[in-house]
């Protein structure tokens, strides 16, 4: 209740200083931040293709997914690139097979090993604005005559002090680790 | 004594897996097989082999007949299969999925059947094997009294379904002749460790005590074939788990004496081929 209602003065403090503040960096600095860093591991194998990738946040509870990267190959001829895309099993279950490829401010091409940083905000395209409360942040990695690993990271939006959360793959993906600043 | 031990089981374990009975006969066992089920992209293909065999799922023995194979598109309507070819074991087609949503692969047979003995013992079929009949013949061709005359609406059905894109529902519509299974849990959409719910149907109607059996794909490498045995409860329904990713063969029998006339019985058998996803 306490927490509601500091909450509750933040939030309309926040938006005093937003009116007042229009056109500065002073409400923007304060929206809630979500940054994932995931690496690609380097694999003594004879045959390697970039893995595809796909980073999204679903409700703990249940509920829509919030797509926030998938990396594939966007740039084949014919959209040959998507009839891998199936590959990522949970990611296609939830959001791949409801989607209309490419996603705009989603998908990509697929990336080199090596760690990764992916920086979304508040407000903005494609986190949006989800709702206070508990999630899972899932990254699914698959490559091409190799294998998938999906790993899952839960977690508390926005959460009233920074978070810094980490997880590791042991195949398809290295280190993940997911930082908030609410 | 087999099928009143058979009945109580039924009003105890409704429902519940049994493992001491077989309740399916062991026949050969028709299915067919797709090469995966889950497709993405903009011009998949997928190819299938249909056998009948002992052994889940390898290609051993005799081709699945093709000459009933419907396939019904997303949008309800029927397309063709292209490459078809029989083998001596096996028989295999590819389907191009031009449209987004699920199709349904089936074959089915079946209609007023009857079977009697002749007064020197000899042993007949109406129609005769692998043959078909026009109803209109029966009066002419089945004797009204016989040894052992045996008259029954006998169906039969061999399904699988595939997805391109997100599972629809349009092509998962029971046809209502024969025994059905109408999904409630999306047959393109299983996944390890979940259960999936299906209601088994007798001419469009629940089909209460259908004895289901659910074989793991690779039976061959195992001492036994390791079924699981369901029996249907009073609304057709089952729920199934998947232990393990892999494909799983599900087989069913109903019958019961609910037929019409000139039949005294009626008999359904069903299989399908599912694919079950890790986690």
């Amino acid at each position: 209740m306490i927490v509601a209602l500091d909450r509750l003065l933040t939030n309309s403090r926040r938006a005093l200083a937003a009116g007042l503040c229009a056109g500065f960096t002073v409400a923007a600095a304060q929206a809630a931040q979500l940054d994932v860093s995931l690496e690609l591991p380097k694999l003594a194998v004879a045959e390697y293709h970039k893995p595809y990738v796909a980073v999204w946040l679903e409700p703990a509870a249940g509920g829509n997914a919030v797509q926030l990267a998938v990396w594939y190959d966007s740039g084949k001829a014919n959209r040959k690139g998507e009839e891998w895309l199936k590959e990522l099993r949970q990611w296609w279950r939830r959001a791949g097979r409801t989607s209309v490829m490419p996603i705009d401010g989603v998908t990509g091409a697929t990336r080199i090993t090596g760690p990764h940083v992916l920086s979304f905000t508040a407000g903005a395209a494609p986190l949006g604005t989800p709702a206070a409360g508990d999630y899972v942040l899932f990254v699914e990695a698959a490559r091409e005559v190799g294998g998938r690993e999906l790993v899952k990271i839960p977690f508390t939006w926005p959460g009233n002090s920074p978070q810094k959360l980490n997880a590791t793959g042991s195949s398809e993906l290295g280190a993940v680790s997911l930082a908030i600043t609410p | 004594m087999h099928s009143s031990v058979k009945q109580t089981f039924s009003v105890l374990l409704t429902g519940v897996v049994l493992t001491c009975l077989p309740l399916i006969s062991q026949a050969h066992r028709g299915w067919i097989m797709p090469a995966t089920t889950v497709f993405s992209g903009e011009d998949p293909w997928v190819g299938f082999d249909a056998a009948v065999s002992n052994d889940i799922f390898i290609a051993n023995h005799a081709p699945l007949r093709l000459d009933d194979l419907q396939i019904q598109a997303p949008d309800g309507s029927l397309v063709q299969p292209a490459n078809t070819a029989t083998f001596k074991s096996r028989a295999s087609f590819d389907l191009n999925l031009k449209q987004v949503g699920t199709y349904k692969i089936a074959t089915a047979s079946g209609g007023l059947m009857a079977r009697w003995e002749t007064d020197t013992g000899e042993r007949r079929f109406w129609p005769e094997r692998g043959k078909k009949a026009d109803p209109a013949d029966f009066k002419t061709s089945v004797p009204k009294k016989a040894k052992n005359l045996e008259v029954s609406y006998n169906y039969r059905r061999v399904e699988t379904y595939v997805t391109r894109g997100a599972p629809s529902q349009a092509a998962l519509k029971p046809t209502n002749q024969g025994l059905e299974l109408a999904p409630v849990t999306h047959p393109n959409d299983l996944f390890a460790g979940e259960a999936a719910q299906f209601v088994f149907l007798i001419d469009g109607k629940p089909a209460a005590g259908t004895n289901v059996s659910v074989v793991a794909d690779g039976s061959r490498y195992r001492n036994n074939d390791g079924a699981r045995e369901f029996i249907a409860d009073k609304d057709g329904k089952v729920s199934i788990s998947w232990p393990v990713p892999g494909k799983y063969f599900i087989e069913a029998e109903y019958s019961d004496n609910k037929a019409a006339k000139p039949a005294k019985t009626r008999k359904g058998s069903y299989s399908l081929v599912v694919e079950v996803l890790p986690q």
